[in-house]
């Protein structure tokens, strides 16, 4: 019963060109039937992000391990809430980031768990930059 | 059960099969003969209502998967295309889903009455347990049942609910990925649960013959928890138990009948008629009722792992009951302590429901927590606690003595009633003042409302009018046909109009021999053509909010009535929510914002449309549509004929739902009526 090989090749790695995203904006691609967030942050974003107490986390991570370093402004996650699998939504809740609706976990600006049932980060998919305004998810 | 049967068969072909095969034998001990103890109230009446409701379900079950496409794109259309095209499609899905509703209620019923007389002790053990077998298989049916129209609540309820195995260390994330037979809920995920849920009813009916094995082995337990010692205690089956059994089920079809026809949404989610969105999470999710106590169990304990383990030991916490309550004394009707705690023990349970169909905040949250340690509190400390300190009343010595010594015990069950009765209209008083000076849409006259509800055709042509000239320029109505102006129970136009109104309208058909597409006139079959080719096209030419589709909209709105106005709802058979909510934001729209409220741009202030800011210019203005009947042309008027129109487009078949609901329940008053005193004769000479 696991996923068909139609279902995995469809699941193939996809380019997204992020020119048209701009700075505060962000999109939702899907990708293997995932919602997959990518947040062109500000850098009043950026510095919330890294201005936090690591240790005092739930699920303690850096900013810099959750982006490509020389793209900082660019959040890529999987916007799926790390609780029962809802949709965040993007720029609500107390910390700059995402407010899943469902059972009310607040992500910061770095898709970072800070308040609510959800147990982890929202994850970052596997992704690489082809040139600077083009990345591949998968 | 009991035993090689004596029976013999007088006909000499019935004869011939009874020595090959003794069926009949075993039908006639189990269900003729069988001694059944004479003191069984009401509440025994349970198990024939729910052998009755299985079949149910697997009867008009069978018939809708005929009628069912299990595909992500088509299972939401097929669903609505069997409503309305199906002959009795919507009779055929009414019964099915109130159905599965009833279903877990009579097992509510069926559960809380072992529990009350102790129907799980020895030697009963195993019987419990198969019955908690059983009410897991229908948990999981009942869950995939509600996945199959693939509406948001289903595709939303389904991700909830897998996700929970996702909380399971080390092997979560790949069970998951195996009950989603993908990346995410999807195609497969829908496929593979119409499979099962088309196979795990047999597999209950399965165990429901062993069940009922069981219990004809260990014989059935009675109100006062003594076993039945000599003929004295017991009667036949039939004709006593199977009479009384028809009884209760025709009591109990008087209630399902009430839902079937006249309030078939009510124990349903307004969002579940809108189609699946994989991009879109609506902003409350809820289970089923019947799912709601365990729910709000998962939902109080904070983290991931530990909440989902409180959920299922919940349920499995069931099977130990037998050795939990250890008290020789079977019925709590000799216990006056456990008696007590089963009444909190219910309270706890419906507080738990309506907890989990609230949002998870607040006074909730803590509530919550205090009443999920008062459910396990029962089984793990007052139930082996009072087995030791209880001192139970006498029992008597038999099941006849039993009888004898019986007299006005209702006294105390309707003084319960009538308290509980009190309350309940008290907390409405309350209610209804907390509830002045908010937002809710007010109520309106629909011509539709109540038992014997008509659409005003006066209402539906003008409404279609208004629709066609102002709300088809942005709204499409895809699941209405033209034919559909012509059938009974809609605006009441002829064949040959409905079919000159179609050929107003350009549809795209095609290809032809040339392979190209091309636009021809409508004919009554075709479908109301939608203003924007899909869904991102409308989305674009709207500043980012795609107008939706009408068709089905005063069933996919709604707003909440709030405790304890659903209570009463039941009773006044209110289910207008949708068309007054749709009615209050075609006419909520104001000019002056009031202060503190911040409209972004490009978004109008609209009193009733939740967070105010609605994409949606003001559509209608008086006088903008011309009416030929004389009929004012005010906002307010256009707001109600079009309402109405759209009620209509919601459920065409709404004038026969009501129309034979009438029917039924004269029959069915009449039928309980003749099987009382069939029963009361029967009874006669045993009481």
């Amino acid at each position: 019963m696991n996923p068909d090989a139609s279902t995995i090749a469809a699941g193939a790695p996809i380019e997204v060109d992020l020119s048209p995203v701009a700075e505060g904006q962000d999109i939702k691609v899907f990708w293997r039937g995932k919602p997959i967030y990518i947040s062109h942050r500000t850098k009043k974003q950026i510095d919330e992000a890294r201005a936090v107490n690591v240790a005092s986390l739930p699920d303690p991570q850096t900013d810099e391990a959750r982006v490509k370093s020389g793209h900082e402004q660019w959040l890529v996650v999987i916007g799926i809430c790390t609780h029962l699998g809802c949709i965040p939504i993007a720029h609500e809740g107390n910390y700059d980031g995402f407010f899943c609706p469902c059972h009310g976990s607040q992500y910061d600006s770095s898709g970072r768990i800070r308040q609510g049932p959800a147990p982890a980060n929202l994850p970052v998919p596997p992704y690489q930059f082809v040139s600077d305004t083009k990345i591949q998810i998968g | 059960m009991s035993g090689p049967s004596d029976y013999q068969p007088s006909n000499p072909a019935l004869q011939w099969i009874e020595r090959r095969l003794p069926i009949l034998g075993l039908m006639h001990s189990s269900f003729v003969v069988y001694p059944t103890p004479r003191n069984l109230n009401y509440w025994w009446t349970f198990g024939a209502i729910l052998s009755f409701m299985l079949g149910m379900q697997i009867l008009t079950g069978v018939i809708l998967a005929m009628h069912y496409t299990p595909h992500a794109d088509l299972a939401f259309k097929s669903v609505e295309l069997l409503v309305r095209d199906v002959n009795y499609g919507w009779l055929l899905r009414n019964m099915h889903a109130c159905g599965a509703s009833m279903f877990f209620f009579a097992v509510y019923v069926h559960m809380l009455r072992g529990l009350y007389y102790g129907s799980y002790k020895e030697p009963r053990e195993v019987l419990w347990i198969l019955g908690v077998i059983i009410y897991l298989l229908m948990m999981a049916t009942g869950f995939m049942g509600y996945v199959l129209p693939w509406g948001q609540m289903s595709f939303w309820g389904a991700t909830v609910i897998t996700n929970l195995f996702s909380a399971i260390p080390y092997v979560g994330e790949s069970i998951v990925t195996l009950l989603w037979g993908g990346y995410s809920v999807g195609n497969p995920t829908l496929n593979r649960f119409f499979s099962l849920h088309y196979l795990l009813p047999f597999l209950i009916a399965g165990v429901v013959v062993l069940h009922v094995w069981a219990l004809h082995v260990a014989g059935q337990n009675n109100p006062d928890g003594v076993e039945p010692k000599t003929e004295k205690d017991t009667v036949p089956f039939t004709p006593h138990a199977t009479i009384k059994d028809g009884f209760g089920v025709a009591c109990f079809l008087l209630l399902y009948a009430w839902f079937i026809f006249y309030m078939p949404n009510y124990l349903g989610d307004a969002d579940n008629y809108i189609p699946a969105n994989p991009g879109v999470t609506p902003p409350h999710i809820v289970p089923e009722w019947y799912y709601l106590p365990f729910y709000a169990i998962l939902r109080s304990i904070p983290n991931k792992l530990a909440g989902v383990i409180g959920m299922f030991s919940a349920i499995i916490i069931l099977c130990f009951l037998p050795w939990l309550d250890a008290a020789k004394t079977k019925s709590s009707k000799y216990r006056p302590l456990a008696k007590q705690f089963f009444w909190i023990f219910v309270a706890v349970c419906i507080l738990l429901g309506y907890l989990g169909a609230q949002p998870p905040e607040g006074i909730y949250v803590i509530a919550g927590r205090v009443l999920t340690v008062c459910y396990f509190a029962y089984f793990l400390i007052v139930l082996p606690l009072l087995a030791r300190i209880e001192k139970p009343r006498p029992v008597p010595n038999s099941i006849s003595e039993a009888i004898l010594a019986k007299s006005g015990k209702a006294v105390a069950s309707v003084a319960i009633a009538l308290v509980a009765a009190g309350a309940l209209f008290l907390g409405s008083l309350q209610d209804a003042r907390a509830s002045e000076g908010s937002d809710k849409p007010p109520g309106n006259k629909w011509s539709f409302a109540g038992p014997f509800g008509k659409y005003d055709r006066g209402a539906l042509q003008r409404g279609l009018k208004v629709y066609k000239e102002v709300c088809s320029n942005c709204h499409g109505l895809s699941y209405v046909a033209f034919r559909n102006l012509a059938e009974a129970g809609g605006p009441g136009y002829s064949v040959a109009q409905a079919a000159a109104f179609a050929s107003d309208y350009k549809i795209k058909d095609g290809p032809n021999d040339a392979g190209d597409m091309f636009e021809r006139a409508g004919r009554p079959a075709d479908y109301f053509p939608s203003p924007f080719p899909n869904e991102q096209a409308a989305r674009a030419a709207n500043g980012g909010a795609a107008p939706p589709d009408l068709s089905l909209i005063t069933k996919a709105r709604s707003y909440g009535r709030g405790f304890p106005m659903f209570i009463f709802d039941f009773f006044t058979q209110y289910q207008e929510q949708g068309p007054d909510y749709v009615s209050a934001v075609l006419q909520g729209f104001e000019d002056k914002v009031p202060e503190g409220v911040t409209i972004p741009e490009g978004s109008y202030y609209n009193k009733y449309f939740p967070g105010h800011a609605i994409k949606m210019p003001k559509p209608l203005s008086d006088g903008q549509v011309t009416y030929d009947d004389g009929s004012p042309t005010t906002i307010a008027q256009y707001s109600k004929d079009v309402t109405t129109f759209l009620m209509w487009t919601a459920e065409p078949h709404m004038e026969a739902r009501k129309r034979m609901g009438f029917q039924v329940f004269i029959f069915l008053i009449i039928f309980a009526g003749l099987m009382y005193f069939t029963k009361k004769k029967v009874w006669a000479d045993s009481h």
